[in-house]
């Protein structure tokens, strides 16, 4: 990369660089993904890129970086028109980018991970040499990572403080995130982003992030873009806007649903003080044979949510996993209205047992099944969809499956299509209208709103709501604190396969949560 | 005879020397399969690869005169057909298994076509080195014989592990093999990586298989493989793809093969064909201790799986 001519508009070699992309469009099949859309940041500004999701937002970083190749458009690099066809490219001019899911090798240490990722990755490596480097990369570093630890085996949190210090190491003067802190605490969450912004400050660097947490865009960010069904909706200096106005340019004029009203059970003033799910000494080996949840005790009364918070990969996953049937557990029990409970189809049915597990696609459907067989799972072989229990009645499934399409507003071509072909959220609200569509006593729901826009997370809320109203003990396991906080009824934190923490929602404050959820 | 002086001590001597001569073919189709299954592939048509170079090693060693060449030539055959693998495997939604198992039976089909005029004529030999010629007794000395291609697999063992931690190769495959996704961002070309890895496993498959005819049993016969391409394939798990494992597990199953004829050689002849299954008794019985319902497998590359 030595230029021996030198350009007159060429960005000098260091520091801050400034980006301009200029009536991006981008075309999937049928989808218009983005729309002449125009986004600028200045060198050394921290630049918040906010939309809901669907927006664009991610596509549009994507054809930046190379990764797709934008239909029209075009990015200036430092004032400099510049056509990036590979992320490669966009490497060697400085640009970098950390992400949504992991790009790290877990099989390998941090510091493979970080030596491999330099464009300049000699043919033989001096371990001993690079180590040095590592380490006084680290030193000036606010916090670090456990250079010899297989990536595998690190946290959720620190992989992504990994991913970043990487970006860091390879000296990226415009840094573009995907929702960096999804998998932070709070703590940590402001940690790496006060980090990015002091960088920026000294003018060594320029942040594109997106984000959805307006938290974050007043504390950290200079000026936003917003994206809106794929076009530019609207952009400002953060100090002249209120979340108000970012959010009515996010939604542009739909409106919400009203939240679901808190209604008490019964009548009665408080939860009923029956206990439908009780969870004791409860112990869970991961899929690499270790523990994962540690001797967890909850207990969770009819009509309450109980919302359970922590950063993903402290044992939650395994924790529904092993009330949904689909881990075995290594000790303690798991009580359903005071009987021992075995995860069998039986025993869910008579219990009224009803889950809502992350990735719902992947843990609650057979993708290459139709919708109307993927709803009628849980009761396929009882009457009206069987005859004596094995000859099925397609017409049966399909008749019930128009009812939960429309009551639910599942958008599928028909009861027939695959469940695979539908939307992430179309997925969830079939499942949804699977689960608690019946009578149910118990719900256990993971992450039920990840990735999907406002107003289907109002809708979901309002069922999820509707069905604790309704009686049902709610077992609400949520990276989301504010999903937590708009529906949970007592709040308990999940540290390193633990319970460290259980209060009532109202005598609990953020402050409190997120420290126990960093384990402090 | 001076051999029955040694008695009983015969047995670990024969296991010994038999462990090596057995062993070869599978360490270095093994150590090929490493290469292969870091990139995140299966290439289950070693087996074809392995009789494949079996019969063009053969063929050329006669040919020419020289086993060298013969070996050379092997290590060609098997890498045409490790790219041949590799490019079909490249094509969208192939899976990688039914490309192997596709290979395995055109390799042997083939091999077996294109060797017929070979089966009678005496092709020069691979040399061994006498590492027992200290000693006068015949049987010490003809144990101690040791082939020069063990050796080179020998060395290969720890330069393959110490490439794959030390260089720049060496973290590409391991990328490319354990997440594609990072290795696409690093801007690396996934198939690619693969095609090499392929075709140097196929090499070493195709070396492996001239052992078998150019030095034990050292005549080329359709006879000559008895699932040694296939065992390595799961010489490799066993071994936690880790070389210097693949060096250790296949001196276990070459010991455990030789275990039949040396307790033969002292008289034992009761459950002959028993102790001739060994190997693939072993095989079972360490799958069966080391796979677990509840955990995957430490150190597999992530990018392996049936379902692609």
């Amino acid at each position: 990369m030595v230029m021996f001519v030198p350009d007159p508009a060429a960005p000098p070699a260091s520091g801050a660089l400034s980006l301009e992309a200029l009536g991006m469009s981008k075309q999937f099949g049928a989808l218009r993904a983005l729309d002449d859309v125009t986004l600028k940041v200045e060198a050394g500004s921290f630049h918040a890129l906010l939309g809901e999701n669907g927006a664009g937002k991610s596509t549009l970083v994507k054809c930046i970086m190379g990764y797709y190749t934008p239909d029209t458009g075009q990015v200036m690099v430092g004032n400099h028109e510049q056509p990036i066809d590979s992320p490669r490219m966009a490497h060697t001019l400085g640009l970098g980018m950390v992400y949504q899911h992991f790009t790290l090798v877990p099989d390998m240490t941090v510091a493979e991970n970080l030596v491999l990722a330099r464009t300049d990755l000699p043919a033989m490596i001096d371990w001993k040499k690079e180590h040095v480097d590592l380490e006084s990369f680290f030193v000036t570093m606010p916090f670090r990572v456990p250079l010899d630890r297989k990536v595998a085996a690190l946290s959720a949190g620190e992989k992504q403080k990994t991913e970043i210090l990487k970006q860091l190491y390879l000296k990226r003067r415009f840094l573009i995130l995907d929702e960096p802190t999804s998998v932070l605490t709070p703590g940590e969450a402001d940690e790496v982003l006060g980090l990015l912004r002091d960088m920026t400050r000294r003018n060594e660097l320029t942040v594109l992030t997106i984000t959805h947490k307006f938290r974050e865009v007043f504390a950290f960010a200079d000026s936003v873009t917003v994206l809106r069904r794929g076009r530019f909706a609207g952009s400002g200096k953060v100090t002249e806007l209120t979340a108000d106005d970012m959010a009515k340019m996010m939604m542009g004029d739909q409106k919400l649903p009203d939240p679901a009203p808190r209604m008490d059970y019964m009548g009665s003033g408080s939860p009923r003080e029956e206990t439908r799910l009780a969870i004791q000494s409860l112990q869970v080996a991961d899929d690499a044979g270790q523990p994962a949840v540690k001797s967890v005790s909850l207990r969770v009364r009819a009509g309450e949510i109980l919302g359970i918070a922590g950063v993903s990969g402290n044992g939650q996953r395994e924790l529904v996993e092993a009330i949904a049937g689909q881990r075995d557990i290594a000790g303690g029990a798991i009580v359903l209205h005071g009987e021992a409970f075995d995860a069998s189809r039986a025993a869910m049915k008579r219990h009224k047992l009803s889950c809502l597990p992350e990735e719902p696609l992947r843990n609650a459907c057979v993708a290459t099944m139709s919708v109307a067989e993927n709803l009628a799972f849980r009761r396929f072989d009882e009457p009206p969809f069987a005859a004596g229990g094995w000859w099925l009645k397609p017409a049966a499934f399909r008749e019930a499956a128009k009812q939960v399409i429309a009551r639910y507003r599942v958008k599928t071509p028909g009861p027939d299509a695959a469940i695979g072909q539908l939307s992430g959220g179309n997925v969830q609200r079939a499942v949804l209208g699977r689960e608690i569509g019946g009578d149910v006593n118990v719900l256990v729901a993971a992450n039920p709103c990840f990735g999907l826009d406002f107003a289907a997370v109002a809708d979901i809320h309002g069922q999820i709501m509707a069905a604790r109203n309704r009686g049902a003990a709610v077992l609400l396991v949520s990276e989301d604190l504010d999903e937590l906080f708009e529906l949970s009824d007592r709040i308990a934190v999940m540290f390193s396969g633990r319970i460290v923490f259980e209060d009532a929602i109202g005598n609990a404050d953020l402050t409190v949560i997120g420290r126990h959820m960093a384990g402090h | 005879m001076s051999a029955d002086l040694l008695g009983w001590w015969g047995v670990p001597l024969a296991v010994l020397a038999g462990a090596i001569r057995v062993s070869t073919p599978f360490l270095f189709v093994s150590l090929g399969e490493c290469i292969t299954e870091k990139s995140g592939r299966i290439n289950l048509g070693l087996e074809g690869t392995l009789v494949m170079g079996a019969m063009s090693g053969y063929a050329v060693s006669y040919l020419t005169g020289s086993p060298w060449l013969g070996v050379l030539a092997a290590g060609c055959a098997g890498a045409v057909f490790g790219i041949l693998h590799a490019l079909i495997c490249s094509l969208p939604r192939v899976n990688d298994i039914a490309v192997g198992i596709a290979l395995m039976l055109f390799g042997i089909g083939l091999a077996f076509f294109l060797g017929k005029p070979f089966i009678q004529p005496q092709a020069p030999n691979l040399p061994s080195i006498p590492f027992g010629s200290w000693s006068d007794n015949a049987q010490v000395q003809d144990s101690l014989r040791i082939n020069a291609l063990f050796l080179i697999g020998v060395v290969l063992a720890p330069a393959l592990l110490w490439c794959f931690r030390n260089t720049r190769w060496g973290l590409i495959l391991r990328t490319v093999g354990d997440s594609a996704d990072a290795a696409r961002a690093l801007g690396y070309a996934v198939n690619r990586v693969r095609l090499f890895a392929t075709a140097g496993g196929g090499f070493l498959a195709g070396i492996g298989g001239s052992f078998l005819s150019l030095s034990y049993p050292g005549s080329w016969s359709e006879g000559l493989s008895s699932g040694q391409g296939i065992t390595a394939v799961a010489l490799v798990i066993f071994a936690r793809w880790n070389p210097m494992l693949c060096f250790w597990a296949s001196l276990l199953f070459g010991g455990a093969a030789a275990l039949g004829p040396a307790l033969q050689s002292v008289g034992i002849t009761q459950g002959y064909y028993l102790f001739n299954a060994a190997p693939y008794l072993l095989t079972l019985l360490i799958m069966i201790l080391t796979c677990s319902r509840d955990r995957t497998l430490a150190g597999a590359p992530g990018e392996l799986g049936v379902t692609r």
